[in-house]
């Protein structure tokens, strides 16, 4: 059992932070690897990347945007409650070098995952441009802690509620065109990381995507979370999560993950009427 | 096969009742039903009781067939299971999976001039006899010794080495990846044909015996070899099966609608998702399933789909019907409830609509050439004979190889060239000191009974090293 020790809600409320005991992992996660969650007896097992850790507490830090019948029942823990299976750290860490002026790229709950990573580089001794972006305002998460870790930090909402009126690919742009970029790490949804891997396909500069197939295991042994890279077939659980941007079949991965679309659908409906009428 | 009476028998091979064909296609329950004690006496009453009976030698772990058989001959069922347990640790699960007409059965004299005897249903009939009436006692444990042993995986050859060494004082603990354990035994071999109440049960008394389980730990993850011996284990047994799914490799293997057959009996039996909406995992509800591969794995696939509500289930094999790898009562089983066969027959591509969701496969007609290494006609193509075969699902049966997670996190464990475990055989011994290994991860994907095989000499090995040493 895995107790929530902190929870918090994000932005509009649709995003959630929980804190959970996990001694084992938070000793070992490095940035870039995520763990696998289980609710209950009856749940799915759900990956989700691991934020941040305390070894101290011996603690993890999950943030996860509330999309379907499992993330609604995760948003019904809450501090003291316990997940009953937590997995990881899972997948390859994330290969943090001195590189010289690194671009980080986040939208949406992607932001959660790229924090960890930032922090990384920047105390790797890199020059570290943040550009995070977001539907609105309050879905641009962990501003201040990426302000930390950033020597520059860019913020868009596709609704000027905040910062820059338009995409990060727009910010992006500017600052290739405005300077020598060594790499770019791009993480949020799979649009979003497919048009700033071709922007920087043009620029010619290094691209990190982190992917988000569906999986089961997260150790290698279904073969669910296969995404084709450069023509090769990976499984992005043991093999990734981060691949090169520029060889990733996004529209295959995009497809590949409404393959239970139909089912999602009914039984996030089922639930949350059976949940609303109680 | 049973009808088939041998003039000099008086009496024939009692068959097993099963659940009848149309209605099992549907539905999740057990096929075999399993023999009344009538039954299993008067089958058991076959038995020649030969002086040297050759059953036993067909049987990897040896276990004494003539003398167990004869124990339920007399109603001594507490008696035979005594027996059986002697070598094997499994019986519920062997009586049931076992290619026993290629092992115990394939040996036994009577099967000379008709029908042997039915082995694997009277393990299986003992086994399930004691599950029910057995007084629950638990075996005398040696006093305990203090050394901590880790066993990591939970299939059958690790639980056979925890058996072993918790009967023998030592301290064990099992780290499992998944949430559940038992291995292959919960997520690959489903329920039909392998209750997961059983497996539980035999789990639970390990845990009576004191078998301490890590579940959700993923060593060469979680933790590393290295640390468990810093935190004082004194030796390990690897058992991580081989878990790695094999793909064809062809155009379009990445649509929707194709599975490999891990994820698919995953999702089914561990996650339970043919119980959806019930259970949160959702299962791919494929109408037209093709099914890759010809072994026990294909066929649990095929007929999972047809218990998920498929209008047609094909096998398509590149080989013909003697090279099928699977049992032949699973074959056997698979055609009653409708399972198409479709051999000497190849996969070239997978063809897929506008939003890459699989619509056909287009196949090659094969033919049998001259025989290769392996002593088997080889297949080859007959020219322009490819068609398209319409489908909306296909599921990849062709095979696994070893998971590199946890090898490759460490350098003093050897491999082979595939990434297979180098032990030594006659200990289970690994080039690293103080770790063995056995099971699948070492010999490939084989049988349950071959892995409890590897866990017992492994076990006998550990047992040595904690008493004298390495
Ligand atoms: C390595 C990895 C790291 C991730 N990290 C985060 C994170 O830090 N924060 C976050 O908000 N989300 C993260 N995700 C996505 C998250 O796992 C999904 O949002 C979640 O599984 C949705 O489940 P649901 O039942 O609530 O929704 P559903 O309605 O079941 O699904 C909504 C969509 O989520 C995807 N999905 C469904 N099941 C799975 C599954 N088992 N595995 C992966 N994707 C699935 C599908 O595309 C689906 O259409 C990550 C995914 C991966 C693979
Ligand atoms: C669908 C299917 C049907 C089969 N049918 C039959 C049959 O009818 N008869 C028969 O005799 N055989 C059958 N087999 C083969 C048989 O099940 C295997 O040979 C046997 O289970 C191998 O046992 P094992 O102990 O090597 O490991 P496995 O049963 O493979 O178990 C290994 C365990 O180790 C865990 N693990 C892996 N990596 C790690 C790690 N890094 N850390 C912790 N844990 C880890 C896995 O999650 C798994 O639980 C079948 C196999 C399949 C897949
Ligand atoms: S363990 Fe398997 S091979 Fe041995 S006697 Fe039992 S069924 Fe036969
Ligand atoms: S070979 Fe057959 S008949 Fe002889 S002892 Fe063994 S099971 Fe009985
Ligand atoms: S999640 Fe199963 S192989 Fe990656």
């Amino acid at each position: 059992m895995f107790e929530i020790t902190e929870r918090e809600v994000l932005g509009d409320g649709s995003i959630i932070r929980n804190d959970i005991r996990a001694p084992r992992i938070a000793q070992k996660a490095k940035p870039g690897q995520f763990v696998i969650l289980k609710a209950t007896e009856t749940g799915e097992r759900i990956p989700l990347t691991i934020s941040d850790t305390n070894p101290e507490e011996g603690t993890i830090t999950v943030i996860y945007m509330v999309v379907g019948k499992s993330t609604v029942l995760f948003s019904a823990l809450a501090a003291g409650d316990v997940y009953q299976d937590v997995i990881g750290p899972l997948g390859k860490p994330t290969d943090i070098e001195k590189a010289g002026t690194v671009v980080c790229v986040g939208g949406g709950t992607g932001i959660a995952v790229l924090y960890p990573i930032t922090r990384g580089f920047k105390e790797a001794g890199n020059q570290v441009i943040s550009i995070l972006g977001a539907r609105t305002k309050d879905l641009l998460l962990l501003r201040d802690k990426m302000e930390n870790v950033s020597d520059e930090l860019h913020l868009c909402t596709d609704d000027g509620s905040y910062g820059l009126k338009g995409f990060v690919t727009d910010k992006l742009k500017e600052v290739l065109d405005s300077r020598t970029v060594d790499l770019v790490i791009a993480i949020g949804p799979v649009p979003m990381m497919k048009f700033v891997s071709r922007l920087t396909a043009e620029y010619d500069v290094k691209t990190l995507v982190s992917l988000n197939p569906i999986m089961i295991d997260g150790t290698g042994m279904c073969g669910g979370c296969r995404v084709s890279v450069g023509g090769e077939t990976k499984f992005a659980c043991v093999d990734g999560p981060e691949f090169d941007g520029h060889q990733v079949d996004f529209d295959n991965l995009s497809r590949r993950l409404a393959a239970y679309e139909d089912q999602e659908k009914q039984t996030h409906r089922e639930f949350c009427a059976i949940r609303d009428a109680r | 096969m049973a009808e088939k009476q041998a003039k000099k028998e008086k009496i024939p091979r009692q068959p097993m009742p099963e659940q009848n064909p149309d209605e099992r296609r549907r539905n999740f329950d057990e096929v075999p039903l399993g023999y009344d004690e009538n039954t299993a006496v008067t089958e058991a009453g076959r038995c020649l009781d030969c002086k040297k009976p050759t059953c036993v030698s067909g049987c990897p772990v040896e276990i004494d067939i003539p003398a167990f058989v004869k124990a339920i001959a007399a109603g001594d069922y507490s008696g035979a299971i005594g027996k059986i347990r002697e070598k094997n640790s499994l019986p519920a699960v062997c009586g049931r999976v076992c290619p026993q007409e290629i092992q115990c059965e394939g040996e036994c004299v009577l099967g000379k001039k008709g029908d042997s005897l039915a082995i694997g249903h009277l393990e299986r009939f003992a086994a399930d006899w004691e599950r029910m009436h057995g007084t629950g006692k638990l075996p005398k444990k040696a006093p305990a010794t203090g050394r901590k042993v880790a066993v990591v995986g939970s299939g059958p050859s690790g639980l056979t080495v925890a058996g072993d060494l918790l009967l023998k004082g030592h301290d064990v603990t099992m780290m499992e990846a998944f949430h559940k354990p038992g291995g292959v035994l919960v997520y690959g071999i489903p329920e039909f044909r392998l209750p997961k109440d059983i497996v539980a049960a035999e789990i639970e008394f390990l845990e009576k015996l004191g078998l301490q389980i890590e579940l959700n730990t993923v060593v060469g993850r979680t933790v590393s070899l290295d640390e468990l011996f810093e935190q004082g284990y004194d030796a390990v047994f690897i058992g991580v099966g081989a878990g790695l799914p094999s793909f064809l490799n062809i155009e379009g293997e990445n649509l929707i609608g194709i599975y490999s057959a891990n994820e698919y009996l995953t999702r089914a039996n561990l996650m339970k998702g043919y119980r959806f909406p019930e259970y949160d995992t959702p299962m791919a509800l494929g109408k037209n399933v093709v099914v890759i591969g010809a072994g026990n794995v294909a066929m649990d696939s095929a007929r999972t789909a047809m218990r998920l509500g498929a209008d047609r289930v094909r096998i398509v094999y590149r080989r013909s019907r003697e090279e099928m790898p699977a049992r032949a009562e699973e074959i056997h089983h698979a055609e009653e409830e409708g399972i198409e066969f479709h051999l000497l027959t190849s996969p070239v591509r997978f063809i897929g609509d506008e939003n890459d969701r699989l619509t056909g496969m287009e196949v090659l007609q094969m033919e049998l050439g001259e025989p290769d290494e392996s002593g088997r006609r080889r297949p080859v193509p007959v020219e322009d004979s490819d068609y398209v075969m319409e489908c909306d699902m296909v599921i990849i049966a062709v095979g696994a190889s070893a998971n590199p997670l946890l090898t490759r996190t460490d350098p003093e464990i050897w491999l082979d060239r595939r990434g297979y475990i180098l032990i030594d055989p006659g200990t289970g011994k690994t080039t690293k000191k103080g770790v063995w290994a056995g099971g699948d991860i070492v010999t490939g994907q084989a049988t349950v009974i071959l892995a409890m095989g590897a866990g017992r000499i492994a076990s006998d090995s550990i047992h040595n090293y904690l008493s004298w040493g390495w």
